[in-house]
């Protein structure tokens, strides 16, 4: 009776180790079957190439700069509007209901699927302000989509520094202001770029709400100003995925060898971060 | 004289408090008005759209052609196509991500735990994109070699990646579920000689089953909200059907698909997004305050 426990226990310990095997096989599979697709085409003409009918000349330079276009505009406005938030909800707002209304409502808008996003950015950008498919519209859209990671990101870093330095701040006569400004700001400064980075990087893989905005899929330009019309990278292989052809399929694996390195820095970069910075107090 | 130049200079350096805070205010409210613009962007054009179209015929047709000559608008095949994606995204995520979270929890060794959490962040970090060129020319491929009758575009190779996509989720929110279990409680039931399944399965489980369930309505709420694994694998055709191995269309599929093609604003078609995206707003939003519900409702406290 006792052994046959031990068995089941051991049993359920490798079945238990497969279902852990198989994410990780996943992952294995998607990146291997993605490189053996696309590396043959990746080169530099892939990156300096304009999206073009001949999957020979074809390459992903409009999309870039597109997707370029978009994270600049869309980085300051997410970071300007998610660490204010954050610094609200935890240095000056009063716990009561209109706090844990905001603070409810962000948590459910990170659960928005973010195809609804699309939809307010094309009836309010797009429409309403009249901006047309332009970068501008779909960086406002972004900013509003990646809004609440940031603002949860930056919450927990504020959150982390630790009273005591505030009240040293006061009692050296600081004002509120001066103690976040010169304390509270550069303490949590590692925390909030992390979470920063983090969202940006959800920003630049996103393709359904940019779809609804209206992005090109066909755009043979550089954008030169944010109310050029634009495309960007996922919208870019998601077009060469809708292909029949198998040459275009290779050509989205390619595009998708590219964005998975761009996201794949940026990880590194706010790990790099984390660690570089990560104070104990 | 002396007095009032002070003064006056205290004032000047201490604007900022007087400002800042007014100014963190109106950022607070943009969330909150964020909110609203869906709210009113979706009613505003739903409601137009039912000018025209009787919410009899959007919730009891079962054609959906919005696009024909002959127009109908029915949500039903829509929603049949998200519901079959959701339920075998699930069949996957959940039993799978459960097992994983108790590996990780209950059995690993420390030093796999520190490999595999990065690589299952990595596995959510993954772009949806990158999953839809997976489905079509990886998953789907296998599918038609074991049964080749499959549509080249199917329910069953879109729900089976939607399921990978939303593995890691179920397993790390279970994962902090289970972490949060006092070891104390196992030291218990180790001490009256249980075996380590017997703890997961008796112990840890059960204590953890809030936050458990809480990510399971979550990764539902994912997987309907799921938008280019489907559009790109699972097709474009709007039919009520029980067969995954058919071509289906998801509530956010056609969206995408009215999106990239060339419709006036403010035609029925256009129209008709709103009403699609305004049901889907309505079901993520209830699943999403289930599961708050739930983590919060059923937390133990130990």
């Amino acid at each position: 009776m006792n052994k046959l426990r031990k068995i089941k226990d051991t049993a359920y310990k490798w079945v238990f180790f497969a279902a852990t095997l198989f994410g990780m096989l996943a992952l294995v599979v998607l990146v291997i079957d993605i490189i053996y697709q696309g590396m043959p085409r990746l080169n530099w003409d892939f990156i300096n190439n304009f999206p073009s009918y001949n999957p020979e000349r074809s390459g992903i330079k409009a999309a870039l700069w597109g997707s370029i276009w978009v994270i600049v505009l869309t980085a300051p406005m997410a970071l300007v509007l998610g660490v204010s938030t954050a610094l609200y909800l935890e240095e000056y707002a009063k716990k009561n209901w209109f706090t844990r209304l905001v603070q409810t409502n962000i948590s459910n808008l990170a659960g928005v699927p973010s195809i609804i996003y699309g939809i307010l950015g094309l009836a309010l950008f797009v429409r309403a302000m009249s901006l047309g498919p332009s970068i501008l519209a779909g960086a406002f859209t972004m900013a509003l989509l990646v809004l609440p990671i940031v603002v949860v990101a930056a919450q927990e870093a504020i959150r982390a520094v630790p009273q005591t330095l505030r009240h040293g701040a006061y009692a050296l006569g600081a004002s509120k202001w001066q103690t976040i400004r010169g304390i509270v700001l550069p303490s949590a400064a590692p925390g909030i770029l992390t979470g920063m980075i983090l969202s940006l990087s959800r920003a630049i893989g996103e393709t359904a709400p940019l779809v609804v905005v209206g992005a090109f899929v066909f755009v043979r330009f550089v954008p030169e100003d944010p109310l050029d019309k634009f495309t960007v990278l996922p919208i870019q292989i998601y077009s060469w995925v809708s292909q029949p052809k198998q040459e275009f399929h290779e050509l989205a694996a390619s595009g998708i060898i590219i964005l998975l390195v761009v996201l794949l820095l940026m990880n590194a970069t706010a790990v790099f971060l984390r660690n570089k910075y990560q104070k104990r107090f | 004289m002396q007095g009032s130049v002070t003064s006056e200079k205290k004032k000047v350096s201490r604007w900022p408090d007087k400002l800042v805070p007014a100014f963190l205010f109106s950022s607070s409210l943009l969330t909150v008005l964020t909110t609203v613009g869906i709210v009113l962007v979706l009613l505003s054009e739903t409601l137009r759209f039912f000018g025209e179209v009787s919410l009899l015929e959007f919730l009891t047709s079962t054609k959906w052609t919005p696009q024909f000559a002959d127009k109908n608008f029915g949500i039903l095949p829509l929603l049949n196509g998200t519901l079959m994606i959701t339920v075998i995204a699930s069949l996957v995520a959940i039993p799978i991500g459960l097992g994983t979270a108790i590996y990780l929890s209950e059995y690993a060794p420390e030093k796999v735990r520190k490999v595999v959490k990065p690589i299952l962040e990595i596995l959510a970090g993954v772009p949806t994109i990158v999953y839809g060129y997976f489905a079509l020319t990886f998953v789907t491929p296998l599918i038609r070699g074991i049964i080749p009758d499959t549509s080249v575009y199917n329910a069953l190779s879109a729900s089976l990646v939607v399921g990978i996509m939303i593995l890691p989720m179920v397993a790390s929110l279970s994962e902090d579920a289970m972490l949060a279990v006092p070891r104390s409680l196992r030291n218990g039931a180790y001490a009256l000689g249980a075996t380590r399944f017997e703890v997961a399965l008796r112990v840890v489980v059960p204590a953890a089953l809030s936050g458990i369930i809480a990510s399971f309505v979550l990764a539902l709420s994912r997987a309907i909200g799921e938008t280019m694994i489907v559009t790109i694998a699972a097709g474009a055709l709007a039919q009520v059907t029980m067969n995954p191995l058919e071509s289906v269309q998801t509530m956010t599929a056609f969206i995408v698909n009215i999106s990239l093609g060339d419709v006036e604003p403010g035609s029925i078609e256009s129209r008709s997004i709103f009403a699609v995206g305004m049901t889907l707003f309505v079901m993520t939003l209830g699943l999403n305050l289930i599961a708050q519900f739930i983590s919060r409702r059923y937390k133990e406290e130990y």
